[in-house]
């Protein structure tokens, strides 16, 4: 700041002139100061103007601590201001709301099928559209595909990486997408013959510069959508492999995604290590909306079946609702006796009930409504990390770090209810 | 990438964000949750997990006097 140093000289020379002589401030020298006083300070401000607009000569020129904090302070303020917008309108909580609907009763669900054939911890499931077909994807590499109806095994693949952390089945049911520490998104085109060999036709579409997370497709087999441990999220072209659009915002990895349903146009939430929840805008990129409320990591986000609200699991033990119209939080599913960290959520189809896999090996199954567990669900030797619902609602399939997968449903009803409930179901 | 951001880069862009947010249209948490209740009850009837599926539908419940061998 050269022209600051002569400015400060003409400061010093008529402040030196003054203290000389008795402290009586003749008109003439506060003439001389105004004068050099008031373009001085329009210098300097007009100089910190121009070096400010250009934000990467500014963190040269200012202090370093001083721009965090100012930007801090801001942050801060913005976060505040938001939290009042959304409290306005918090008039009322949804279980208060949901009061005069009926409570489901006693709730049983049974394993109907238990898929074995993984050598190593089950990380991820999908199911087809044709709602028998699952895919699923494990520590030691291997994605294999079953019949759920009859337990067989269709397909299997072997990754060339290990925590294959990810896997998608296609809408057409003729693929299936998978990744995890090879930091990429590959499609396997599945084929009827049983003897081909599925790995030499794969094709690697998404390249990320962390772990893979989470995939899926849209629509179509056409497009696929990543989250990664590099703190972002992207949609790729399948044919191309070519990247679409990138989604910017986390500030640490990115752990799971779900696209809203069909009806309710082109928008999809993540959550990660950064304990938010984003809803983006696939077109624009931009994110629409953010929420961070949960206390740790959030390891699984999936909307309400109407579109208009999701749930996440977080690693601080709760499952939350979020309404996206009203902008904010309106359930906490909690219990003071769970506190392991919840893995996979998924709703039910009516978005009544609420399915959390929980790292203390059980699935808590939660009144979406009126914030109360309906019931546990045992079965599993350790922690439950996958969950998803059917396509048509009728079960589930939880797959676990016990290497197998279980596909339950709804328990006839019991005319005579046994007292101990906790058998395995 | 979020991982390679150095701590100013990401404060900038969650300023830019909630100034974003601030703005955004909101509805009563009153009108929203009464919404999402109503679509609930409405799709209830469809819901199989809720209404169960007799065994004839239901593709997971294994034939009377036989099982399945694997």
């Amino acid at each position: 700041m050269v022209e600051g140093k002569t400015i400060l000289s003409f400061f010093a020379s008529n402040f030196s002139c003054i203290s000389c002589e008795p402290r009586v401030l003749s008109l003439q020298n506060i003439l001389s100061l105004l004068f050099f006083l008031l373009p001085a300070s329009a210098l300097t401000t007009g100089i910190y103007m121009i070096f400010s607009t250009k934000p990467e000569m500014a963190t040269q020129e200012i202090q370093p601590n001083e721009t965090l904090t100012n930007l801090k302070a801001e942050s801060d303020t913005l976060k505040t201001k938001l939290e009042d917008e959304r409290a306005k309108l918090h008039d009322v909580e949804l279980h208060q709301v949901a009061e005069k609907v009926d409570g489901l009763g006693q709730f049983i669900m049974k394993t109907r099928r238990t898929l074995k054939g993984h050598g190593n911890k089950v990380l991820c499931m999908d199911w087809c559209k044709d709602k028998r077909r699952i895919v699923s994807s494990s520590q030691d590499g291997k994605v294999i595909v079953w019949d759920a109806f009859t337990t067989n095994k269709e397909h299997a693949v072997t990754m060339p990486c290990t925590w294959v952390m990810a896997c998608a089945y296609a809408p057409s049911g003729c693929a299936v997408a998978c990744g995890g520490l090879d930091n990429k998104c590959s499609v396997y085109p599945l084929s009827l013959d049983k003897n081909e060999n599925l790995a030499a036709k794969k094709k690697s579409v998404a390249m990320h510069t962390n772990y893979l997370s989470a995939c899926s497709f849209t629509n179509s087999d056409m497009q696929i959508l990543t989250s990664s441990g590099d703190g972002t999220c992207a949609l790729w072209d399948v044919e191309s492999g070519q990247l679409l659009q990138s989604f910017h915002g986390h500030a640490a990895d990115v752990l799971c995604l779900d696209l809203a349903p069909s009806e309710t146009g082109n928008t999809f939430v993540s959550g990660g290590c950064d304990k938010k929840a984003n809803v983006w805008d696939m077109r624009s990129g931009q994110c629409i909306q953010s929420f961070e409320t949960h206390e740790s990591d959030i390891n699984s986000v999936r909307y309400y079946p109407s579109g208009d609200a999701f749930a996440s699991g977080s690693d601080d033990a709760t499952c939350r609702l979020y309404d996206l119209r009203a902008d904010r939080e309106v359930a906490i599913y909690s219990k003071e006796s769970i506190i392991f960290g919840a893995s996979s959520v998924d709703f039910s189809l009516s978005g009544r009930l609420l399915f959390g896999g929980y790292n203390d090996y059980t699935i808590n199954v939660w009144d979406v409504l009126k914030g109360t567990r309906v019931s546990i669900l045992f079965g599993h030797e350790n922690r439950v990390s996958t969950l998803r619902l059917s396509p048509d609602g009728t079960a589930f399939c939880s797959g676990s770090w016990d290497h197998t997968l279980r596909v339950r449903d709804r328990g006839y009803h019991l005319g005579y209810i046994p007292k101990r409930t906790t058998l395995s179901g | 990438m979020a991982r390679d951001m150095s701590d100013i880069d990401i404060l900038k862009m969650e300023l830019e964000q909630l100034k974003k947010e601030v703005s955004t249209p909101r509805e009563p948490v009153s009108k929203t949750s009464k919404d999402t209740m109503d679509w609930c009850e409405a799709a209830s009837g469809t819901d199989l997990l809720i209404t169960g599926v007799p065994d004839d539908k239901n593709p997971y419940k294994p034939e009377k006097g036989g099982c399945i061998i694997t």
